[in-house]
């Protein structure tokens, strides 16, 4: 293919099906497709798209296009969907299903305010919802950001060291409906990024077993610390994967954050998604009159990358969270995950601002307000709210 | 991992329900498992269990007193998860019957959803309802597929409203094949299973099962009330085939509704009425030979 100006929907789209083409030599691929806005092209692409050995089944929810998913994984297929708000909402249920059978599907998660009431437009808050699902989750800043994660949560996965379910995140709208000149990889590149899939647990006469059955406390709770320390494994799973990406692909993805301009940083500033973007801009603006400023782009919120985040901010004295999310009764849901993992530096002063909620812009004029009121701050306080009428 | 289904040679470990489980005495799914183990001979199946009785049945972890491979789904599910284990099989060229097999409750009413898509689509599987007219798993609570006036913990005056005619709903969909399965007829039940095994796309097949804890009735007595249901017309032995014709198995032979009601005190506790079931039976057997009538299966 190569540099095409396509929309982010359209890129998903494209690398979720040469990866299930790159399975063809091994069970082939299976996916639910159900339309949501602003997700849809994903799954009318894939229902378009002619697969040697693979079945996109038209279902009539959400909740079941996670049940073929899962259906397919554990009969030993690569299996993939996507969604959006209400339809992750719906789906809930069978995500976390399908992280509790430890069972290597890819969803990409096309980032919308839930409703009621309704509303189309860009919030994080349905994916991170299904934060505990038992899925790794990642949030992508552009076009290019989104295709090459795709091709790594297949990667990192399906590795037999990790396992899991993988939630891929772009913005709706914003990412998935804008176009941008991709690096769109060849089918031959990706069948050598991606070996067959195997799922250990396979269904099969050879050894029949009840997957999914009763278990009692001392074995669940086994069976949930096995996936913690399959969590725990993915950070270098994932650097692997970086690492062979940058063979076959030759270009490099961020890994689990990507900390810019932080080395003598005192102010940081983390957001997720396109707001990084916007950030990028506001950050280089204030480091080239001289500020110590840096700024982190948040890619891996599951698992939680502490030690990548404490790295990042060892000259911080503040930090600064965007939060396009909230969690009613606590505030923004990245900076409660930060703001733990920063107990260890009880120095820092760290500040939560949800902005953006339901799809509002954030303007670098807002993230520029933003900077100055978090310098000006002697002491944290409740998340800000930008834009609430007074 | 060889996933080619290995030539069996099968003991009772292989069998769809092993020796030793959970199940209450006198369940009617334990004997509707060994028959259809039985109708499918030497054909292994892959099962999918939803939230259920059926999947209490295993057991728990690592044990399963199901001999060949199971997933326990989601309650609402199992057709959507059927569907992904069978166009997987089928596209890897592995031919055995993916059969769900759930309760009323998520046949009736959490899953009917998925279950109607997956008939629409006419996914390659068998689905199986054991009937037991009332959530069981949860301790007898009132389902869709609840008759008219029973007393369950929550219809504890009474069910108000009727039973819903899930084998009407499925012809709807004109599925391939269609039947209802009696655990007092063994030849008609393992007949049936065939023609389902042999039939390729969506087959649904309906078993009324006796639930003694629920039914509040003696666990020995369950295929005789079986037996029972069908002789009264209260449950009519048919077949539908591409959803448009139709065969009766069996008549009512005169057997005496009393005898089915007064065994079961979630009848007689809620005082239910004789001649509301004679009515629903009547109306019920007016509307099968009318269908009978007009479209015929033979």
């Amino acid at each position: 293919m190569g540099r095409e100006l396509v929309t982010g929907n359209y890129a998903a789209g494209y690398t979720l099906a040469l990866a299930g083409e790159a399975n063809r030599s091994g069970r082939g691929c299976g996916a639910g497709a159900y339309p949501i806005t602003p997700q849809t092209e994903i799954v009318e692409y894939l229902r378009g798209f002619e697969f040697t050995k693979g079945a996109v089944v038209p279902v009539e929810s959400e909740h079941s296009a996670m049940g073929v998913c899962i259906g397919a994984a554990l009969a030993g297929a690569r299996s993939f969907t996507a969604s959006s708000s209400n339809g992750l909402a719906y789906m809930t249920e069978n995500v976390f299903a399908a992280g509790y059978y430890r069972l290597p599907i890819v969803m990409i998660a096309v980032n919308r305010t839930l409703g009621p009431p309704w509303n189309i437009w860009v919030d994080q808050g349905d994916s991170l919802a299904l934060r505990d699902a038992a899925w790794l989750q990642f949030y992508t800043e552009s076009h290019q950001e989104l295709v090459d994660t795709i091709l790594l949560a297949f990667r990192v996965g399906e590795d037999p060291r990790v396992l899991l379910p993988v939630m891929v995140a772009e913005d709706g709208f914003v990412t998935s409906h804008t176009q941008m000149i991709v690096d769109l990889p060849e089918q031959e590149l990706v069948d050598r990024y991606l070996p067959p899939c195997r799922v250990p647990h396979q269904l099969t006469h050879a050894r029949p077993t009840t997957v999914g059955g009763l278990t009692w406390p001392k074995e669940t709770t086994h069976h949930r610390h096995e996936i913690q320390e399959a969590m725990e494994r993915v950070p270098e799973v994932l650097a692997e994967a970086i690492n062979e990406f940058e063979q076959v692909f030759g270009r490099r993805p961020h890994g689990a954050l990507s900390a810019e301009y932080t080395d003598d940083a005192q102010t940081v500033l983390i957001a997720c998604n396109t707001m990084t973007r916007t950030l990028r801009r506001v950050v280089e603006e204030r480091r080239a009159r001289g500020e110590k400023i840096g700024l982190i782009m948040q890619k891996m919120f599951r698992p939680f990358p502490r030690q990548e985040l404490l790295r990042a901010v060892t000259q911080a004295q503040r930090v600064g969270v965007l939060d396009r999310n909230y969690s009613p009764g606590s505030g923004g849901i990245m900076w409660t995950e930060i703001a733990a993992t920063l107990q260890h530096r009880p120095d820092i002063l760290v500040q939560d601002y949800l902005v953006g909620l339901g799809g509002g812009d954030v303007t670098p004029q807002d993230i520029s307000a933003i900077v100055d009121e978090l310098q000006s701050r002697q002491t944290a306080g409740d998340p800000v709210w930008k834009e609430v009428a007074a | 991992m060889s996933t080619a289904m290995a030539p069996v040679s099968k003991t009772h470990c292989d069998n769809v329900l092993r020796p030793g489980n959970t199940n209450c005495a006198g369940c009617g799914m334990s004997l509707g498992l060994h028959w259809l183990d039985e109708a499918l001979s030497e054909e292994r199946p892959f099962m999918v269990i939803p939230a259920c009785c059926g999947i209490v049945t295993a057991g728990a972890f690592p044990t399963t007193a199901y001999g060949v491979p199971t997933a326990a789904s989601t309650f609402a599910s199992s057709p959507a998860v059927a569907t992904g284990i069978s166009q997987i099989l089928r596209m890897n060229g592995e031919e055995n019957p993916v059969i769900c097999w759930a309760g009323d409750g998520g046949t009736y009413d959490i899953g009917i959803a998925t279950l109607s898509a997956a008939a629409e689509r006419n996914e390659d599987m068998i689905y199986v309802c054991y009937d037991n007219e009332i959530y069981g798993n949860t301790g007898g609570q009132r389902s869709s597929a609840t008759p008219e006036g029973v007393r369950t913990s929550t219809s504890p005056r009474g069910k108000v409203e009727q039973k819903k005619d899930m084998m009407g709903i499925m012809a709807a969909h004109r599925i391939p094949y269609a039947a209802t399965l009696s655990l007092a007829h063994r030849d008609d039940f393992l007949r049936k299973v065939r023609i389902a095994r042999e039939t390729k796309g969506f087959r649904f097949l309906l078993m009324l099962s006796p639930c003694p804890t629920g039914w509040k009735s003696e666990p020995a007595e369950g295929i005789d009330l079986i037996r029972t249901a069908v002789g009264c017309g209260l449950f009519p032995l048919y077949e539908v085939y591409e959803g448009l014709r139709y065969r009766i198995n069996a008549r009512p032979d005169g057997t005496p509704l009393e005898s089915y009601i007064s065994r079961q005190k979630r009848y007689t506790a809620a005082k239910v009425d004789p001649q509301l079931i004679r009515n629903f039976i009547s109306e019920q057997w007016r509307y099968l030979d009318a269908m009978a009538r007009a479209f015929p299966a033979d």
